[in-house]
């Protein structure tokens, strides 16, 4: 070819060879995916220092397509796995990348523990409301009076309030986007990078398939369209009031982001009190 | 007043649009989402029977890649390119390598999957 084109931008990031990867028209994880590659562009963080974990679900399949260490673990265990590795190498930047369903439901106490401990993971999680993968179940992040597959009347349970469980269990950095929020995003994402500790970012994305499907929803687009119409972005906002209601308003922002020992640093502090001369640190750091 | 400011902004650069087409899944985020509206629906079909998106008015690209910034499937983004360089040739043409290429990757990823 006479004529060299530039490269997409992200291309560097992607396993091309991967690609078209499977998630639906109209889903937002691909938009996701999309801002990742470009805080990490931004960052400048050597990709061979940058691990990313998922879990299963849809949105497992992050780890999948980057062109990076990246790991698949099993059902909602992807934050052990990042404890164990981030713990192991404690130089890498490990991100976590994973749906609702994984993070929280089925690997909510994993979850919960991380962010008690304060281990310093970057936690990315895609909330489409619903278990895509698996067709359509209640997950608990469903709104009440939404349905689902397992919901035909419509979801009665509460659902959690993501950024408020994160900070009140000891998550350092807590933020909450949407889809449609993609220099929010970017900009957040490379703001957890640079953040020591347990760092959360809750991203709503539409489902189209099956989420706004079900509910009569209209398409990703449209999805897209009501959430430029209906967020208001209140940074510092109390986490306790930003529930989310079926189709009511959203409230984004950069809620929590405080300063505390992350889990290596009080293990260190402790032993080397404890066991003085005779502990040898980790010299990486 | 405010078409005289577009102009002395299109002349410092200008902005080029390239379309990996059979990626496409005609989500329409970025014919939605693109500040100038310069993109639509083409007539024709990719290779998956989607309607990739198309540029349709070349001069209003202002080639601040929002478009690459939406795109959940990776196949469209736009630059900047300066207008005294000689670069900025015939668009038409530039689109026609940039499609030649992703058709010439795409085969060769059929290849390493095979």
């Amino acid at each position: 070819m006479g004529i060299t084109i530039p490269l997409n931008p992200v291309e560097p990031f992607l396993r091309g060879d991967r690609m078209p990867h499977i998630w639906c028209s109209g889903c937002g994880i691909g938009t996701t995916v999309n801002c990742f590659a470009r805080a990490l562009a931004e960052s400048k963080l050597p990709l061979d220092k940058v691990a990313i974990v998922s879990g299963i679900g849809c949105t497992g399949r992050v780890a999948g397509y980057l062109r990076l260490d990246s790991f698949h673990t099993t059902h909602g265990r992807a934050i052990p796995f990042a404890t164990g590795l981030k713990l192991a190498k404690p130089e890498l930047t490990v991100v976590v990348y994973s749906g609702d369903g994984d993070l929280i439901a089925i690997g909510g106490n994993h979850f919960i523990h991380a962010a008690r401990r304060n281990v310093d993971l970057k936690v990315i999680c895609i909330n489409n409301f619903i278990y895509g993968m698996t067709g359509g179940q209640v997950a608990p992040t469903t709104p009440i009076g939404a349905t689902a597959t397992t919901a035909p009347y419509g979801c009665f349970e509460r659902p959690f309030n993501l950024p408020y469980l994160a900070e009140s269990c000891g998550a350092v950095y807590v933020a909450r986007w949407t889809a449609y929020h993609v220099r929010y995003i970017a900009h957040s994402m490379a703001e957890a990078f640079r953040k020591k500790g347990f760092s959360f970012i809750e991203i709503l994305a539409p489902c189209p398939t099956l989420y706004q499907r079900r509910n009569k929803l209209g398409d990703g687009l449209e999805t897209m369209r009501y959430y430029k119409q209906h967020s208001v972005i209140k940074h510092g906002a109390s986490t306790r009031d930003v529930d989310l209601d079926f189709q009511g308003e959203i409230i984004l922002g950069k809620f929590v982001d405080i300063e505390r020992p992350t889990l290596q640093q009080t293990m260190e502090q402790r032993y080397r009190h404890t066991l003085q001369e005779r502990y040898v640190a980790s010299a990486r750091r | 007043m405010v078409m005289a400011t577009t102009t002395a902004k299109a002349r410092k650069f200008r902005g080029e649009i390239f379309i990996a087409e059979d990626r496409c899944k005609e989500c329409g985020f970025c014919i939605e989402f693109c500040p100038p509206k310069v993109l639509e629906f083409s007539v024709k079909f990719n290779r998956h029977g989607y309607h990739p998106p198309i540029l349709v008015n070349e001069d209003g690209c202002t080639g601040c890649d929002l478009c690459g910034l939406y795109c959940p499937d990776f196949a469209i983004y736009g630059i900047r390119v300066p207008t005294t360089t000689t670069t900025a040739g015939r668009p038409s043409e530039d689109q026609g390598a940039a499609r030649d290429t992703q058709e010439e990757l795409s085969t060769a990823q059929e290849a390493d999957r095979n």
